[in-house]
């Protein structure tokens, strides 16, 4: 096996563990100023758009004279946030002021037969990618490079991508995240319901969240909405097997079986359809298939989905009911991040059909339609046809997958015979696969294999000790970046513009992915000196201007589009029979299942509990571990026990364990205890995003358990490939065991 | 005029962003907090309950930690806000032990410090920080003497509880049930 | 099961898990507060008396310590402070309500007098004592003509000061444990028995050993009536107060609080004394040294389990 490209702690270096420079830290340690009584003066205040998710809330950094960011706070004309940034939003500071920050370029050396990173020059570094940018091109073909991103700075690597020859381009939120739903709603409406999702929350009388634990999932506009629905009196019916912060105020929890919903959803399907609760006048205007549906479901009753999900027939009827008797103001939340047992495209049309049945869609207080405005692009030359792409890696897999699989652009990142489209180089900008991924030795095969890995990142996360360059990206608040255009209820656009420079030698990923394009003779795609102009450009389209948006930093369109189906007009679904899809006619003729069918999932075995995750308020993934902010609030996951689990093993709260999979993998770290009723006995939780290996990762360095590297059986879903993660069982272990060698 | 806040626990997520808000707005050290989340979870599954509650300086109207003050560096101000005057505090922390509620800890500069109801932008007609970025606007803060205000209303048509009213000090935090 | 986090991670040093603010510096200002202020009382009462010749230790030799106690334990107090520069605002505040400030202005008030007190003895003491100064002198003969003027406010304010090394604690209704007002006189007997102790030390006066013993063993009992009054108190108290006062029966300060406090520093004691009346040979430095020991131990656990305890809700 190659040992090209051994995991390099950057820490050896000691470039994470040396001083805080300058007045950043001091700063973060908050040392007195007795001037607390007094408001905050002569601060400066300057639009961004949040980055410490994806909902990219707007809002405002407020900057010192010393050139700190005192504190950032919501855009209160940003629909998305009316003002209120979440937590994580508000800690955001934090990524800004964290001292183990990515600061100088880092180019892969020997050096007396060991592999290490020395600081490099900027010019060094980009020469050295654009230069094996060219070799891979010349041997391989540029269509040989590809590109896993997430958030704001994958646009610019994707144009370089594209510009070069390559449309390669792949992120997590896809095949790990949101694909099936969006693959399930695609085949039943014709759309998904896109992000910022367009669930009326607001206005909705009856929310059903299956999974989907909003205000732990803290999206924010969501949330917002949610907690209106409350005080609006909305009946809120959440089935998760964990009493979630969203299922402790609703009025029904069913707290189901884990890997059982598509029974529950079945049956509710069936009461719908044969206590004929259903929206006969919405489904015979806008729906085809309901003679399938009533057939294939006529044995799914409630009795039978009681056996499976232990859910009691009389509450299925009872939600059943309530959901009728809201619709069509109803949402059947499709979730957002659901890869989880390989049937989940399934799992999402039984979802999108509830959706349809109830009349949810087009409907007030169920799913609208957005509207956007559209930023038109800057001019530049027609990218060149690539003579391969990403939809060949899929080797007639996954027909449904609207987007690149990460996994097969992973596996074809590893030689093998018969291979012809093979993938020699890597840029990885804003995701750290290594925790995002599940498939950890096909994505380490992987990345043995390559010629060039180049990671931009914020910080030395996991990922960048497998680069060949590591290339130091200025956080979202020392950056201007493309502009925020969502479609939603109102067409909005935000701008983010630097509160403060970069720090350090971080740069913007528009201009390292200029950089690069101009070493490789793609100058002409790069017609601008500073994003700035670009920015100016598109804004003068659309009838505004940098320095407009530098003052207001939001700006509405007024809408021209109705929100929802108009009362006596014809709508016409995104479909190809413009109609819904109760029975899916593309799943048919693709040899899948054309409706939703319940497959029993393994479980666990004595001793063992099934290994759920999720998220908590104020952290995001692993991006925030070592956000001081945010770990003052949660330094730690700790894995949730029912006390009678805990009884059994004789559990003591807040005792360290260590966690052991059904394929006898232990977890790095051990965990703490949490002892709580709030969950199911056959299963444990952790919160995603902790368990960091990567020592200079200074705070987040081994607190807690990643759940990633205990999900070592994925099962794909073979609709669109994505990764199904919670068929995974864990046992304890009380004493530490004995280290086997790790990476 | 009595300022005073009413949390609604039924909307709470337990998201602690009034925590990292009061941080930033007050430059609160990291490791200290003026504010704090709460989860109470009680039952048996799959009958359990949640209670979230962000707990905070009780700004009570009998308030021992001003009594026992003996430099007068804690002391009331305009709509009852207990303050701390930090150039009067000798740290002698005897207000930290009056609190039934562990509101206030000792800031490492010296002084006591805790919430002061974000006194500088109430002056200026503003919510408190926490109240203003809570996600889930479950946080009302006015004059409970002024029977046209919202927090008034919402006192008026909800239940509430108030933490530890045994303990004597009128508290002025609400929590609606 | 019901179970109570903290989910925004609240671990503030000194109030998290429980309440630490006050280190070992309050209970030895408590008990040196309220050593002197048993010896000062028993000075004032035996001069009011006027039994200054036949209790020559007690009035005037223990009382030339009193001074070094209140200023070491002021000087500790000082050390607990933890924003010290602004330490003379003690001085420039009077506020009543406030038992710092009043404990604050007590040893202020008191310091001076067990320095007078004690300087008006110091040429009967040490005969080649020279004040060198005139106006000193003429002081001197003026407080050795009116001590039993001194006497009457000095016995007044060392009940005061013995009292309020209690009320110090008892002040703070927030800690279940403090809140009673049994501390204020169980802590006054407890001084005075310290006091006695130290006179017991340094006595070589036979019949003025026995006074003071027999007076010691009335206090332990006395002391020893309060405490089991206060348990039961708390015993029918609210929750809160029973689980504070759990910590001392069958909690985590049972075993330190018995051996050290009731048995060592009470009961050994009491019994050692009584033995001695009776006639047996036992070193009067045993029970005097336990007492003492028996004082400081028991400030300690008091402040300390009382910080822990706490309101439930
Ligand atoms: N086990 C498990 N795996 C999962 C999930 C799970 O719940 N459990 N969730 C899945 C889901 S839903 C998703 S969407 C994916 C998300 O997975 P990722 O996309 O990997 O998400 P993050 O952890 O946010 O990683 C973001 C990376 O971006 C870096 N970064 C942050 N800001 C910037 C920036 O401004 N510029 C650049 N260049 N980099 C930046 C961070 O330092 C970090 O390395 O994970 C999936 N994988
Ligand atoms: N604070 C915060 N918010 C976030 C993120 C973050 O990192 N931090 N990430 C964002 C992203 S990219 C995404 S994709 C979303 C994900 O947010 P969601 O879509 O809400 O996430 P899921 O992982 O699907 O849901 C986790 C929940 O599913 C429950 N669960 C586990 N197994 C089962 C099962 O078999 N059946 C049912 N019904 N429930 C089950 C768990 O108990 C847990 O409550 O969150 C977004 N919001
Ligand atoms: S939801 Fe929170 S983290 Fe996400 S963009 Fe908005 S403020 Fe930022
Ligand atoms: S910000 Fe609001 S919802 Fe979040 S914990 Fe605080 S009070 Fe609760
Ligand atoms: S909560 Fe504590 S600090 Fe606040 S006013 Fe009441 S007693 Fe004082
Ligand atoms: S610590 Fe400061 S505010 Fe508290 S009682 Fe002492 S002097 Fe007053
Ligand atoms: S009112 Fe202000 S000081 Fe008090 S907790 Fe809220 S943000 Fe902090
Ligand atoms: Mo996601």
């Amino acid at each position: 096996m190659h040992t090209r490209r051994k995991f390099i702690k950057i820490g050896a270096l000691g470039l994470g563990a040396t001083a805080l420079t300058g007045g950043v830290a001091n700063w973060v340690v908050g040392r007195s100023t007795k001037t607390d009584l007094k408001p905050s003066t002569g601060l400066r205040v300057v639009p961004t758009y949040c980055e410490v998710c994806f909902w990219k809330c707007a809002g405002w950094a407020y900057v010192t004279p010393e050139g700190k960011i005192q504190k950032i706070i919501g855009n209160v004309d940003d629909p998305q946030c009316n003002g209120r940034l979440c937590p994580r939003g508000t800690g955001g500071v934090g990524m800004f002021s964290d001292p183990d920050r990515l600061k100088k370029p880092l180019i892969r050396v020997t050096k007396d037969g060991e592999q290490t990173y020395r600081e490099a020059s900027w010019e060094e570094a980009l020469d050295f990618v654009a230069l094996k940018m060219k070799e891979i091109a010349t041997k391989h073909g540029p269509e040989s490079m590809a590109l896993f991103n997430h958030g704001s700075s994958g646009k610019y690597f994707t144009h370089l991508l594209n510009a070069f020859g390559s449309n390669n381009v792949a992120a997590p939120s896809f095949a790990q995240c949101r694909g099936p739903r969006d693959t399930g709603f695609e085949l039943t409406f014709g759309e998904s319901v896109s992000s910022p999702e367009v669930t009326d929350i607001r206005d909705t009388q009856c929310l059903v969240l299956i999974g989907s634990h909003l205000g732990e999932n803290m999206h924010n506009g969501q949330v917002q909405e949610m907690s209106e629905a409350i005080d609006n009196g909305a009946v809120i019916i959440t089935v998760d097997p964990r009493l979630s912060t969203a299922a402790s105020k609703s009025k029904y929890w069913l707290p189901i079986k884990p890997s059982t919903d598509i029974a529950l959803l079945l049956a509710w399907i069936h009461v719908l359809i044969y206590d004929d609760l259903y929206n006969r006048e919405y489904v015979s205007k806008y729906a085809e298939g309901l003679n399938e549906l009533r057939e294939h479901v006529e044995t799914f009753t409630p009795e039978w989905a009681y056996g499976i999900t232990t859910i009691k027939p009389e509450l299925i009827r009872r939600t059943a009911r309530e959901m009728a008797n809201a619709a069509p103001s109803v949402i059947i939340h499709p979730g957002r991040h659901t890869t989880w047992y390989g049937d989940d495209v399934q799992r999402s049309r039984a979802i999108a059909i509830l959706n349809g049945l109830l009349g949810a869609w087009g409907s007030r207080g169920g799913i609208f339609f957005k509207e956007g405005i559209k930023i038109p692009e800057f001019p530049r030359p027609d990218y060149p046809k690539p003579a391969w792409s990403w939809q060949d890696t899929l080797t007639g897999r996954y027909p449904f997958a609207k987007e690149a699989v990460t996994n097969t652009i992973i596996e074809a990142s590893i030689p093998g015979p018969g291979k012809e489209h093979l993938i020699k180089g890597w840029i990885v900008s804003g995701t750290n696969l290594v925790v995002a991924i599940p498939l950890k030795k096909l994505l380490m095969d992987a990345m043995q294999s390559l010629d060039l890995l180049v990671v931009v990142d914020t910080m030395p996360m996991e990922i960048t000790g497998y680069a060949d360059v590591v290339l130091p990206e200025c956080t979202y608040l020392e950056r201007h970046d493309d502009l925020r255009a969502t479609s939603h209820r109102e067409p909005t656009i935000a701008l983010r513009m630097p509160a403060v420079e970069p720090q350090y030698e971080t740069k913007p990923a528009w201009w390292i992915s200029k950089q690069i394009g101009e070493r490789l003779g793609l100058g002409s795609f790069y017609n601008y000196k500073d994003f700035k102009e670009v920015l100016d450009w598109q804004l003068k389209q659309v009838g505004s201007s940098l320095t407009e948006m530098e003052r207001i930093g939001l700006k509405k369109y007024p809408r021209k589009t109705p929100v929802y189906i108009e009362p006596g007009t014809e709508y016409q679904f995104k479909t190809e029979s413009g109609k819904i899809q109760l029975d899916s006619k593309e799943l048919k003729s693709a040899g899948f299942d054309s409706m939703p069918v319940y497959t029993p999932h393994p479980q666990p075995e004595d001793g063992y509990y099934r290994l759920i995750y999720g998220r908590a308020p104020m952290h995001t993934f692993s991006r925030t571990a070592n956000n001081r902010n945010l770990v003052a609030l949660m330094p730690e996951n700790s894995v949730w026990v029912n006390p009678q689990v805990a009884e059994i093993w004789g559990l003591r709260k807040d005792q360290h364990v260590w966690l052991k999979n059904q394929d006898g993998v232990v977890s790095n770290f051990s965990v703490k205890v949490r002892i709580t009723e709030r969950i199911r006995w056959d299963s444990i939780y952790i919160v995603h995003g902790f368990g960091h290996h990567h020592k200079p990762l200074t705070y987040a360095f081994g607190r807690g358990v990643n759940d990633t590297e205990l999900i070592t059986r994925v099962a794909t879903d073979p609709i669109m490939g994505g990764t199904g993660m919670r068929g995974n069982f864990v046992t304890f272990i009380k004493t530490e065991p004995k280290k086997g060698v790790k990476l | 005029m009595r300022y005073a806040m009413a949390l609604d626990t039924r909307k709470c997520v337990g998201c602690s962003d009034c925590v990292v808000a009061c941080q930033t707005e007050n430059n609160v050290p990291l490791g200290f907090c003026r504010d704090w989340v709460k989860e109470v979870v009680d039952g048996t599954y799959p009958n359990v309950s949640i209670e979230l509650r962000s707990e905070r300086c009780n700004h009570c109207a009998n308030s021992p930690c001003v009594r026992c003050c003996p430099t007068g560096a804690s002391h009331f101000e305009e709509g009852g806000i207990v303050l701390v005057e930090h150039n009067k505090c000798i740290g002698c922390g005897a207000c930290i032990e009056s609190c039934p509620y562990e509101a206030r800890y000792s800031h490492p500069d010296g002084y006591v410090d805790k919430c002061t109801f974000c006194i500088h932008r109430v002056r200026e007609g503003l919510d408190p920080a926490c109240a203003s970025v809570c996600p889930t606007k479950c946080i009302y803060f006015g004059d409970i003497d002024d029977p046209n205000s919202r927090i008034v209303n919402i006192l008026k048509n909800r239940k509430f509880k108030s933490l530890a009213p045994e303990a004597g000090t009128k508290p002025q935090i609400f929590y609606l049930l | 099961m019901k179970e109570e986090l903290f989910v925004s991670g609240r671990n503030i040093p000194n109030i998290d898990p429980y309440l630490n603010i006050w280190h070992w510096q309050i209970p030895s200002y408590l008990f040196l507060g309220g050593l002197a202020a048993g010896i000062l009382f028993f000075a004032g009462i035996f001069t009011i008396m006027g039994k200054e010749n036949k209790m020559a230790t007690t009035v005037k030799i223990a009382p030339m310590f009193t001074p070094f106690a209140l200023m070491l334990g002021l000087f500790l107090l000082f050390l607990d402070l933890k924003h010290k520069m602004w330490f003379w605002q003690l001085y420039t505040t009077i506020r009543l309500e406030s038992p710092m400030g009043w404990g604050a202005w007590v040893l202020m008030i008191m310091t001076p007098i067990s320095i007078i007190w004690s300087a008006s003895y110091l040429t009967e003491i040490f005969p080649n004592w020279d004040w060198k100064f005139k106006f000193l002198k003429t002081f001197e003969a003026w407080i050795i003509k009116n001590r039993i003027l001194i006497a009457w406010p000095m016995t007044i304010y060392a009940v005061i000061l013995g009292i309020y090394t209690g009320i110090l604690l008892s002040a703070f209704n927030a800690r279940p444990l403090w809140n009673t007002s049994i501390l204020g006189p169980l802590f006054l007997v407890s001084g005075m028995s310290t006091g006695a102790a130290v006179i017991l030390l340094l006595s070589k006066d036979h019949k003025e050993r026995k006074i003071m013993s027999r007076i010691d063993i009335l206090l332990i009992i006395i002391e020893l009536f309060f405490i089991t009054h206060l348990f039961m108190g708390f015993k029918a108290g609210s929750e809160a107060q029973i689980n504070a006062v759990n910590l001392f029966l069958g909690g985590s300060f049972t075993a330190p609080f018995f051996t050290f406090v009731v048995i060592l520093g009470l009961l050994l004691p009491a019994l050692l004394e009584v033995l001695e009346l009776r006639g047996f040979k036992v070193p009067v430095v045993i029970p005097a040294i336990l007492i003492l020991a028996g004082g400081l131990i028991f400030r300690f656990l008091i402040v300390e389990a009382g910080q822990i305890t706490r309101y439930l809700y």
